[in-house]
């Protein structure tokens, strides 16, 4: 069983670099370098905070579109073109089928999120000449982003599942903004009354949050992070994960597929 | 022959009946009951976050040394930005007051983000008057901020009376600065549609800035042109506490008065009312009689009850926490 | 003792369709069907017919409105028993951005062939589809030859003992097609079981050992290719010498062609002697007598013609 969710994730992974999704890394080596040689000639005391902000926004965008444009097309695709057909008419059950998809996905953005870090790390030492013990908490900002990373591929998966590309990129888009503001709307939702209040709140506990793993601005004031918010944010994600992908699984389940 | 294949159909459907369930019902059940472990999960999950992250939305406001980056960080959609940090300060502001702060950094800040997005988001600068000038913790204690905000609003709103207003507004609570505050509601009245009262309060200020009447009519103006209930709460506490001061002013005189006819202080307050000929026991605003103490002072029964009194309590006394906010 | 390769019971299927999915369309009626192991057997029928529709159900694709089935004595929603059956797809479409030596390992790993023997049977399955010199190229550039052949590798690679065809010879040129039917006698040689489905009889004809035949979602008739097209009146073709048609050969119902010096005639079986009396009584030169074998085609025909006249009667 687990052999067959480990061929699948490999052959999704396989496809994404076929796809030459890597090529992103190009683009994204360019901007950071670019900024970075910027920055420094101008020296404006905050080449740091450029990089790191830069950098780390980059990393999170540029992942966030992948995993978007690559997640919507995961079950649709294989259905449209039906390359799906001879895939069941295996042993592989069609919740491996999801999970393995799922982890082929994140796998390629771990990965692509691997190669930025080297990015983020190299221009931080061009601008900055040297590390300090506060840079540190740049990896654990990159680790939240690859909890974002989870959470999106879920959405995605989720969506792809039951609906057609483009609204799947949709609703996973606006999921995303929504999500970056959850702090925001829960505020909100403590603010309305009555009927009103059981919906907003309901809708402000669903949505992801984005906020408690968007720390780039904390690490680049290198403000210290407490380890509680790690673990929670770890628990957070990897639960909201496992909730969109069991939404998938159940949806799949019982597609039909002409 | 028909009813033979029946047969056989309906004993095979009866034995899977009765078998043990498919796996794909298998796997719809762990779908299901992991769907919504994970959901209950993750509710509990970001209640604990919430705790631990308590200024969780601020943390633009503490690291942004500029306006203007959030401005352009928006990406065009400034209006939204606007109503998202609008809604933020007064929740900021709220649940500090609440907690009896002693600082709100944050609160100039968000409101120059506020208005940096949205110049025309009124209800940013008449917060502003209310909160940013006084000292904590009703306030932030920073007149000189809340005077740019205005000032920034009436640059860019210059046919807002309301505005002149609010900085009028400023110049007199905080800064006691009764010349540019009649100069301020002067400016503001010459302002097409402008309330009339603005005229009015011009001309207050010029004369009897330090009155009562003034004070009273300010204050009024405030809780009826503001719908925001921080702002109107504040007014009312203000009220209050100037009728309270009126009638300490006006029972100390008499107090004074009897001690030269009489010689020494009245011992109690139907002593004074008999002789002064006062219409009744005099009474504050929450319904108590005042007290007249053996060294003449005139003092509310509760001063706990009001926030802003400048008389008519014991010395030393500290002013509390207003007790109009309410935690939502 | 033959057991039961495929035991279909009662499998139906039912769409909703219009704009508020409200009116119901009856894919496939209600089918009881069995297959034998070790034979080759053919789903026959025109397009649309239901045929697809009931692969997919037996692959676990779409779930029917009722009914079960039994594949390899398990029901048919066991995912273990898919290790041991092969399916192709009609017009299969694979991940085009692999080659066919990766999508064949990945399959092979799928259907949980041991990775010592994956390589080897990749390159033995590969050989015998007659897929030769693809080292490296993507399956995007594949013709559509190339591709079907790649389906059947891909069907047959797990040593499967049942195998499903759809539409097999779809994108073959007759070579092609000639080297699937010899591959199909193969596998029966083997002892597995072919169900395969295709709306050409001839090849039906030359491969089956028993065929159904399904039209508007409804099974029209089941058994020996033999028994069936015996139950069709036998035809005889008569050729005599020159021009002639006489008109006592056309009162038997013959349908004449002439063809240079000679006339070829089409007649029903049992006026054989009539037939052969008439040209004698007109002194006409007898070539040749030959019994046409009926097609399954004539009994496809009429049993397709014979449900419009009484669906037609019923109206």
């Amino acid at each position: 069983m687990s052999l067959r969710i480990i061929h699948i994730a490999r052959n999704t992974f396989r496809e994404a670099v076929r796809d030459r999704v890597l090529y992103n890394l190009i683009a994204f080596a360019l901007l950071l370098s670019g900024a970075a040689i910027f920055v420094g000639q101008i020296s404006i005391d905050i080449e740091r905070l450029v990089v790191v902000n830069l950098g780390l926004t980059a990393v999170s965008l540029f992942g966030i579109v992948i995993a978007i444009f690559i997640g919507i097309g995961l079950v649709s695709k294989e259905i449209e073109k039906r390359t799906l057909y001879t895939v069941l008419s295996r042993p592989v059950r069609r919740w491996e089928f999801i999970v393995g998809k799922f982890f082929g996905l994140a796998g390629t953005l771990v990965v692509n999120t691997f190669f930025m870090a080297i990015g983020v790390f190299g221009a931080l030492l061009y601008v900055a000449h040297k590390f300090s013990r506060p840079d540190a908490l740049i990896l654990v900002a990159l680790y939240f982003i690859v909890l974002e990373f989870l959470i999106i591929c879920s959405l995605a998966l989720l969506f792809s599942s039951f609906s057609s590309p483009l609204l799947s990129a949709v609703f996973a888009f606006a999921l995303f903004v929504i999500g970056s503001f959850a702090d925001d709307l829960r505020g909100f939702a403590a603010l309305t009354h009555g009927i009103t209040r059981w919906f907003a709140t309901a809708a402000a506990y669903l949505v992801p949050n984005f906020s408690a793993l968007n720390v780039i601005s904390a690490v680049a004031h290198q403000q210290p992070l407490g380890w509680q918010l790690i673990l929670h944010n770890t628990l957070y994600a990897l639960f909201y994960t496992a909730m969109a992908l069991s939404g998938a699984v159940l949806i799949f389940e019982r597609r039909n597929l002409k | 022959m028909d009813r033979i294949v029946q047969d056989c159909v309906g004993t095979a459907l009866a034995r899977q009946r009765k078998g043990s369930m498919t796996s794909r019902q298998r796997t719809t059940v762990v779908a299901a009951v992991c769907m919504a472990v994970s959901m209950s999960a993750c509710v509990l999950l970001l209640r604990h976050i919430d705790q631990i992250r308590p200024q969780a939305t601020l943390e633009d406001a503490l690291y942004i040394n500029s306006p203007k980056m959030v401005k352009r960080a928006s990406m065009g959609f400034d209006g939204l930005m606007a109503c998202i940090y609008w809604t933020r300060t007064v929740q900021y502001f709220g649940h500090r007051h609440y907690d009896r702060a002693h600082t709100y950094n944050e609160l100039a800040p968000l409101l120059e983000i506020t208005t940096t997005l949205d110049p025309h988001l009124f209800p940013a600068y008449q917060f502003g008057a209310s909160f940013l000038a006084p000292a904590p913790p009703n306030g932030a204690g920073e007149p000189e901020r809340a005077i740019h905000l205005m000032e920034y609003g009436i640059e860019h709103n210059p046919d807002n009376w309301h505005l002149y207003y609010d900085l009028g507004f400023v110049y007199y609570t905080e800064l006691k600065d009764y010349r540019n505050a009649a100069e301020v509601f002067e400016r503001g009245s010459k302002v097409p549609d402008a309330h009339p009262f603005m005229r009015i309060m011009a001309a207050q200020m010029a004369a009897h800035a330090g009155d009562f009447a003034t004070a009273r009519m300010l204050w009024s103006a405030t809780y009826e042109t503001s719908r925001e209930s921080n702002i109107r709460m504040n007014a009312i506490e203000h009220l209050r506490s100037i009728k309270v001061d009126e009638d300490v002013t006006h029972l100390e005189s008499d107090v004074a008065q009897f001690r030269e006819q009489v010689g020494r202080f009245p011992s109690s307050m139907s002593e004074l009312v008999v002789a002064e000929h006062l219409p009744g026991i005099p009474i504050d605003p929450d319904g108590n009689p005042y007290i007249v103490t053996a060294e003449g002072r005139v003092l509310v029964q509760n001063p706990d009850n009001f926030s802003f009194l400048t008389k008519g309590v014991p010395p030393g006394y500290k002013v509390p926490m207003p007790k109009f906010h309410t935690h939502d | 003792m033959h057991n039961a390769a495929i035991e279909i019971l009662g499998l139906e299927k039912t769409y909703m369709v219009g704009f508020w999915r409200k009116r119901p369309k009856r894919a496939l009626q209600p089918l009881h069907l069995s297959v034998e192991e070790g034979e080759i057997f053919g789903f026959l029928g025109p397009n649309g017919a239901g045929k697809t529709t009931t692969l997919k159900m037996l692959m676990g694709l779409v779930f029917p409105t009722a009914g079960t089935a039994r594949i390899l004595g398990h029901d048919w929603t066991d995912p273990e028993v898919k290790a041991q059956i092969g399916f192709l797809p009609e017009q299969p479409y694979f991940y085009d951005y692999l080659t066919a030596h990766e999508l064949l390992n990945y399959y092979g790993q799928l259907s949980g062939v041991p990775a010592k023997d994956r390589k080897r049977r990749v390159e033995e399955v590969l050989q015998r589809v007659g897929l030769t010199d693809i080292k490296g190229v993507q399956l995007r550039k594949f013709s559509k030859g190339m591709l079907q052949r790649a389906g059947i590798a891909q069907a047959i690679l797990h040593n499967p003992k049942l195998v499903f065809f759809d539409e097999p010879m779809s994108g073959l040129d007759p070579l092609g097609r000639r080297e699937v039917r010899d591959l199909m006698e193969q596998l029966k040689q083997e002892g597995k079981t072919v169900f395969f489905s295709t709306h050409i009889l001839s090849d039906a004809e030359a491969l089956c050992d028993r065929v159904a035949i399904i039209h508007k979602g409804e099974l029209r008739g089941v058994g020996a290719v033999e028994d069936l097209t015996s139950t069709v009146q036998g035809k005889v073709e008569v050729i005599w010498q020159g021009t002639a048609l006489p008109a006592s050969m056309k009162s038997l119902g013959a349908e004449c062609h002439v063809t240079g010096d000679t006339v070829r005639a089409v007649l029903p079986e049992n006026q054989q002697d009539a037939a052969i009396d008439a040209l004698r009584r007109e002194s006409i030169r007898l070539i040749a007598i030959t019994p046409l074998r009926t097609s399954l085609e004539a009994y496809f025909v009429e049993k397709l013609q014979h449900s419009q006249t009484t669906a037609g009667k019923m109206q």
